[in-house]
């Protein structure tokens, strides 16, 4: 097939991409945009396809037993596992950038005459294989904490920021020592040595972050799987790679960007890592609050059904208890009841962007109901009562109020101004950041204990 | 340990100190609770509902006093006609007795309980802090009052709450003044907003002004600076120039109002006089006045203890026991408090109350404790009204604003730093790569521009959908696939397997979840 065919189908690719992004606008819309996506991978694997001239045994084999896992893999997943498979599909980019970095430099036929486009490219191998490996290791340890395989908490390893500059100083000068060794015709041992370090480099920047930051783990991850592949793009002079990677790479900064801003932290700071170990101060100090009052099943259902305004507050904890389901029946019930039930959203409740309005869509409600924190925080006094379910960083008026608080300055959703505020947990234990929350102290919030689904399990048999 | 609950003997009381479903959660602390015949009669509690919960019923007042440890009552001891003794003398050593005692009025009563070796808590005397609202009964008892202050007053006015336009003509709503806007004020305002009333009130705490307006009902200003507010969440005595202007406020306000409910009480005070006889006589015919305050001596100057007197055509109305009279209301509520200072007593719930004087709610509630006289307590020192605001939000205002106004100077250096880096990487970058890097920027950009357009709510299916395209990773491997090195033809082999999930996952995902947001 000409180069010009193949240029006009990656042409194509690019707008169909760019089509799909820009139909996530709107859930109307976001089904036909992922069609869109489809159709333009489609087209430029058709065409890459056609230009191959052998081994067709193994491509094709290699298509279709990992197109299969894919399916299975998308058909079996949990809805609440969705932050999990997102680590692990992001890790599998990751570990495609350095394959085919490795494949690319010791390809024969790859050459330049200019020395100068020969350190170019050198160059670009070398970044392209750093971040596929950063976003491959990482990813993993990302997998491993979401999924519980791995303990949630931050590891710190003393001097950390040492170590990390030390990492990449010596990435640094293993790069001048790859693209010297390059030009002579030799390098691989420089590159090898350069990925294990780079492999170092992302098991140790996700082991040091804490649960909370996942949202923001996540998404970086996404954006250097975008990189990753703009670099390789860069490497096999791919303008489609390039452009979808730099999409992806800059989709992935801004989901970073917006999870910081609704934390109130620093980028760097989350990935420099720590967070919810420096508050030893602010904990200490937190102990007698007052005293909270517990409700039982019974009495939060009358509650509910004497209210006009309700709004649901969901957290990481409904995920894990797997109540969105009970949730949207308990929804139902109190509709049926002429009650107004909304549904308030802060940006990083759960363990990726979004994770709860996929939980919420999952359980069938419907996505009218759901609102953003801004779009919903002005309303809290008109609502008669508040629920939150398995929230609490996102709910804690101390980051309002408290300068000294770790969370003071973030965005919270300000239950308490409601008329009353039901918070369902599991014991009194703080949250990921490690703070009291004043809210379960407040004279119009009721607590009611135990596991979220069977809490509500209860409630709603008594509606 | 055994719980006894005797019939009431004061003329009038029809409250009981528990009820069947209260001592159904005592018997479950692991108390045994006895409650003499018919006293839960009054307040529609039948023995047989007592003997279902698994009470005791004794017929013999004198069994209960004589074999339970805890005796909880309503009203204190007093001269008991039956058996013609003061219930007084029929308590005996290490007996713990809870019931309202009001120990600043009663003094002598607390020497004779003394004298007796007894324990004795006084419901009344439970400090006003948070963690103790759950047992505080004057709270419950107030709002009985309250709502029951409206009803009586609806019983004596002639006319509609709530304004009407029939075919017979149109019906103003009453004006209903509460003063006094504490537990039973705001019970008060709750009952008459919602039968249609306009309210207003009147209280000389300003950080009330907010719940009453939660409630519907205008809260009265005085122009006038004055904080009311004394500690445990009680009104204090004001200046001369407050009392004043706003006694001028209540003559105005008594000209135009149907009913006033006046609820104004200073602990420890005779209540003070808000309404004259003048501003009776201003009111209009078939007012009513409801005087929550007649036990003290009466917020209005007319009001006669326990009667219904009428001046002027003005009813106003002195009863007393306005709690007993909604007497299933207010004895559940009641027993409920007690229920809740039993279950703090007993904290290994075994049924064995431990008077520990370290609980400051005990400590502050306990007025004799094993025959020492312990009243008055240690003052509270929380106050129910939220602590003063520091000046601090005032002085961050400023601060704020001063750096959200934009800085030039950012984007002027990013701007500056990020030409020179472009400048300097186009000297040395061959053409080549520098269409490709026009290529890249741009795509930036139209990503940035797209993906702010993305519905947070569609987050997940963003990461989802971005991992599935990030994959065209794949060329990269395709590209190499047909190489004759077998090592390379293995990597990209690989690397296609690998990516292939990558596509049909994150597609088919994507699909999933995207097929699940619905209207």
């Amino acid at each position: 097939m000409s180069q010009g065919i193949v240029t006009a189908s990656y042409i194509g690719a690019t707008i169909l991409f760019i089509l799909a992004l820009g139909g996530l606008s709107h859930p109307e819309t976001s089904r036909r945009g992922n069609l869109y996506g489809i159709t333009g991978m489609a087209l430029a694997l058709l065409v890459t396809i056609a230009n191959v001239t052998a081994n067709w045994g193994i491509l094709v084999g290699g298509l279709l037993i990992g197109g299969t896992i894919g399916l299975i893999l998308a058909r079996r997943v949990q809805m609440t596992e969705m932050p999990e498979l997102v680590a692990i599909l992001h890790s599998l980019v990751g570990l495609a950038a350095v394959l085919v970095g490795f494949a690319n430099f010791m390809d024969p036929t790859v050459h330049f005459e200019d020395s100068g486009e020969q350190k170019i490219h050198d160059i670009e191998t070398y970044l392209g294989i750093l971040i596929g490996a950063v976003t491959f290791s990482g990813s993993v340890i990302a997998f491993g904490k979401l999924s519980g395989k791995m303990s949630g908490n931050p590891i710190l390893l003393p001097a950390r920021h040492w170590l990390n500059l030390g990492l990449l100083l010596t990435t640094i000068w293993v790069g001048k020592m790859f693209v010297e060794q390059s030009a002579a015709g030799s390098g691989l041992i420089p590159l090898l040595i350069m990925t294990g370090i780079a492999l170092l480099f992302g098991i140790h920047m996700v082991v040091s972050i804490g649960g909370a930051d996942m949202p923001v783990v996540i998404s970086m991850l996404n954006s250097y799987s975008g990189w990753a592949a703009a670099a390789t793009g860069f490497m096999l002079n791919n303008d489609l790679l390039i452009v979808t990677g730099a999409l992806v790479g800059s989709s992935g900064a801004i989901l970073s960007y917006i999870m910081c801003r609704a934390m109130n932290r620093k980028f760097l700071a989350v990935i420099a890592g720590g967070f919810g170990t420096t508050t030893g101060a602010s904990t200490a100090d937190a102990g007698e609050q007052g005293e909270v009052v517990a409700l039982d099943a019974p009495e939060v259902a009358n509650l509910l059904a004497d209210s006009k305004e309700v709004m649901i507050v969901p957290g990481y904890g409904m995920a894990v208890a797997q109540a969105q389901h009970i949730v949207c029946e308990i929804t139902k019930a109190l509709k049926a009841k002429k009650v107004n039930v909304r549904f308030g959203i802060h940006p990083v409740a759960g363990r990726m962007p979004g994770h709860m309005n996929v939980l919420l869509a999952e359980a069938k409600v419907p996505y009218d109901i759901v609102y953003e924190m801004d779009e919903i925080n002005d309303d809290f006094p008109n609502i008669d009562v508040s629920i939150v379910v398995g929230a609490n960083d996102i709910v804690n008026p101390s980051a309002q109020t408290d300068p000294d608080s770790p969370i003071s300055g973030m965005p919270v959703l300000e239950v308490w101004k409601s008329k009353t505020t039901i918070v369902l947990k599991r014991s009194m234990a703080t949250g990921y950041a490690g703070v009291q929350n004043p809210l379960f102290f407040k004279e119009n919030t009721r607590m009611l204990f135990g596991d979220a689904k069977s809490s509500l399990d209860a409630v709603f048999k008594n509606l | 340990m055994k719980i006894g609950v005797p019939k009431e003997v004061h003329g009038g009381e029809r409250r009981v100190a528990t009820t069947p479903e209260v001592a159904g959660q005592l018997i479950k602390l692991g108390f045994e609770v006895a409650i003499q015949s018919g006293a839960g009669g009054a307040a529609h509690f039948s023995d047989a509902a007592y003997t279902e919960a698994g009470v005791k019923v004794v017929e013999n007042a004198k069994a209960i006093w004589d074999e339970s440890d805890i005796i909880l009552k309503v009203r204190a001891p007093e001269f008991n006609p039956d058996l013609n003794t003061d219930e007084i003398n029929l308590l005996h050593e290490k007996q713990v007795i809870i019931t309202f005692l009001w120990p600043a009025q009663n003094p002598e009563l607390l020497k004779q309980l003394a004298e007796k070796k007894v324990t004795a808590i006084a419901m009344d005397s439970v400090p006003r802090i948070s963690r103790a609202q759950k047992l505080d009964a004057l709270s419950s008892m107030a709002n009985i009052a309250g709502y029951r202050a409206v009803v009586e007053a609806a019983q004596h006015f002639g006319r509609f709450f709530t304004g009407q336009i029939t075919a017979a003509g149109k019906i103003p709503p009453a004006k209903v003044l509460v003063i006094g806007a504490g537990v039973a004020g705001l019970a008060a305002i709750g009952a008459a907003t919602s039968m249609g009333a306009i309210v207003r009130s009147f209280d000389t705490r300003p950080e009330v002004k907010e719940q009453v307006e939660s409630m519907n009902a205008e809260f009265l200003l005085l122009d006038f600076e004055e904080e009311g507010a004394g500690t445990g969440g009680y009104a204090k005595v004001m200046s001369e120039e407050f009392i004043k202007a706003e006694m001028e406020l209540f003559a105005e306000q008594a000209k135009e109002v149907d009913i006033i409910i006046t609820t104004a009480l200073i602990p420890g005070k005779p209540a003070p006089e808000l309404i004259t006889a003048d501003m009776v006589a201003s009111m209009k015919d078939g007012s009513v006045i409801v005087d929550l305050a007649a036990e003290q001596g009466g917020n209005c100057k007319l009001t006669e203890a326990d009667q219904v007197t009428k001046v002027h055509g003005v009813s106003i109305i002195g009863y007393t026991n306005l709690p007993s009279r909604l007497a299933a209301q207010s004895s559940q509520l009641y027993g409920t408090n007690l229920r809740y200072l039993l279950s703090d007593m007993c904290p290994e719930k075994d049924g064995n109350v431990v008077v520990d004087m370290e609980d400051e709610v005990v400590r502050g509630a306990t007025v004799v404790k094993d025959g020492e006289v312990t009243w008055p307590p240690p003052a509270p020192k929380l106050s129910a009204a939220p602590p003063k605001p520091a000046e601090k939000p005032q002085e961050e205002q400023p601060v704020q604003e001063v750096e959200e106004k934009p800085s030039l100077v950012g984007p002027v250096l990013a701007f500056g730093v990020g030409g020179l880096a472009l400048l300097g990487l186009g000297a040395v970058a061959p053409p080549s790569f520098m269409a490709h890097f026009t290529v890249f920027v741009l795509a930036c950009f139209v990503g940035y521009m797209v993906i702010w357009n993305v519905t947070p709510a569609l987050h997940t299916p963003l990461m989802s959908v971005t991992n599935a395209i990030s994959s065209i990773i794949i060329i990269g491997a395709l590209l190499q696939i047909s190489s004759g090195e077998k090592l390379i033809v293995g990597l990209a082999g690989l690397a296609a397997l690998i990516t292939a999930i990558n596509i049909t996952g994150g597609f088919a995902v994507t699909r999933r979840m995207l097929e699940m947001f619905r209207k």
